[in-house]
């Protein structure tokens, strides 16, 4: 069946079988590799891309049903003046060791700075439950998310 | 993994979803966020000749109040019940649990609860307050209370063509709290053992109208009636709630498992129900 995604800005349109996953469609047929498959049973959050916006398991979400959305990958994240202010606060604050876990929680992150610009370090960990990092190195990934709170609340109210 | 293959019809309305459910039988299945039913069809647990996709279907997607009652669509998300001003009591204090911040992006109420999954938390939640399941087939809609539908793991009375089109949960008018205690190993998982509670208080301050569920400690969600009828007419008091918690303990046959021993479960059952109703009834208090 024929679906039509916008992926980070650029719409990819093709056949796929209804029972193709949206991770694999990202993966495999856009050739988009930094969402990553790691339990692939809707527990570790390695797959997570946002789906208009909203962060989701593109490993439990067929691609059909994605047709018509736009999905933003961790290669979306970067923008036309650099990197994203989650990506440069992940890289200053240590927020990864391995990496499998990092493009899900950028995006988990950027998804909640986006609607909390300031939040306390209860609410990160509230956020991120969803995806596991098995290095755990869950301090610094909070504190990158606060750091890149911080930055996006000081860009906006320097501006 | 991916699913086995299937037919996609995407439906526009519910009709059309009932009529391409009638025409698929036994091998069509609904899809609604899937949270569930996409896992189970990875692993071949389920594979459906047919999947009916009900996410385009405009007007499922209202959590509202309307004539007395909460009125949750089949495409509320549980993210949507957790961000809802129109929740009250148990619904709303189990709202949060339900699985993780991103399943509860996708998957809804109306799914987990036609899924019947003992280890649900929603069919508890629903059995405490009463609730009621709006089922739509080819002959119309009907009603159908909580306990009736809920049939067994993984089992419900919806009929073969019917689609769950909404749920319907009483909003108690006068004083009323309720509460859900959930203990779960790690934010995801099944509950390990979950205890839905809900209190009506009339105007002496006495127990008007009390609702009692269990999650995860039998081969279904578990109404503790007995325990409901204790707790009606009587003030609401340490003794009263630890008497009602030896009922919901005696009405739980936990197995021992990788989340902990059978003894271990019943006894948190009885924690959980003694704190839950206590909590109920603070807040009905204050209410």
């Amino acid at each position: 069946m024929e679906v039509n995604i916008t992926i980070n800005g650029s719409e990819h349109a093709s056949d796929v079988e209804p029972r193709t996953l949206l991770v694999d469609h990202i993966r495999r047929t856009v050739g988009l590799t930094g969402t990553h498959v790691g339990c692939d049973t809707t527990s570790c959050g390695a797959c997570t891309v946002l789906m208009d916006g909203t962060p989701v398991k593109a490993c439990t979400v067929l691609a059909a049903q994605a047709d018509g959305s736009e999905v933003t990958t961790v290669e979306g994240l970067k923008g036309a003046d650099g990197l994203h202010p989650i990506q440069s606060a992940f890289t200053d604050d240590h927020g990864l060791q391995c990496g499998f876990c990092t493009p899900g929680m950028m995006l988990v992150g950027a998804s909640l700075i986006a609607e909390n610009p300031d939040p306390s370090d209860d609410e990160v960990r509230w956020a991120i439950s969803g995806n596991l990092c098995r290095c755990t190195g869950y301090i610094n990934i909070v504190k990158a998310i606060q750091t890149a709170a911080a930055r996006v609340a000081e860009s906006s109210n320097g501006s | 993994m991916f699913p086995s293959r299937f037919d996609l019809v995407v439906a526009q309305t519910v009709a059309e979803a009932v009529e391409a459910k009638v025409d698929a039988g036994e091998g069509g299945r609904f899809l609604a966020g899937g949270q569930s039913l996409i896992p189970m069809m990875k692993m071949r647990v389920a594979f459906p000749e047919t999947l009916i996709d009900i996410n385009r279907i405009a007007g499922l997607d209202a959590i509202e109040r309307s004539n007395g009652h909460l009125q949750v669509g089949a495409l509320v998300r549980h993210a949507d019940v957790v961000a809802s001003d129109a929740t009250f009591g148990a619904v709303a204090a189990a709202a949060p649990w339900v699985a993780d911040p991103l399943v509860r992006n996708r998957g809804t109420m109306c799914g987990s609860v036609a899924h019947c999954d003992p280890e649900g938390d929603w069919n508890s939640v629903l059995l405490a307050t009463g609730a009621e399941v709006i089922a739509q087939g080819p002959s119309g809609e009907r009603s159908i209370s909580i306990a009736d539908f809920v049939d067994g793991a993984f089992t419900s009375t919806l009929g073969e063509d019917e689609l769950v089109v909404g749920l319907r949960i009483p909003v108690p008018s006068g004083r009323s709290g309720g509460a859900y205690l959930k203990l779960e190993r790690k934010i995801g998982d099944y509950a390990t053992v979950a205890v839905a509670s809900h209190l009506e208080l009339d105007d002496s301050g006495a127990i008007a109208a009390a609702g009692l569920a269990l999650t995860s400690v039998n081969p279904i969600n578990t109404k503790v009636a007995d325990a409901e009828a204790l707790l009606v007419g009587q003030q609401p008091s340490e003794e009263l709630f630890a008497e009602a918690a030896e009922l919901a303990a005696a009405a739980a046959e936990p197995r021992d498992d990788v989340r902990g021993t059978a003894a271990w479960k019943r006894q948190v059952v009885r924690t959980y129900t003694k704190r839950g109703l206590a909590a109920a009834a603070q807040q009905a208090e204050g209410s």
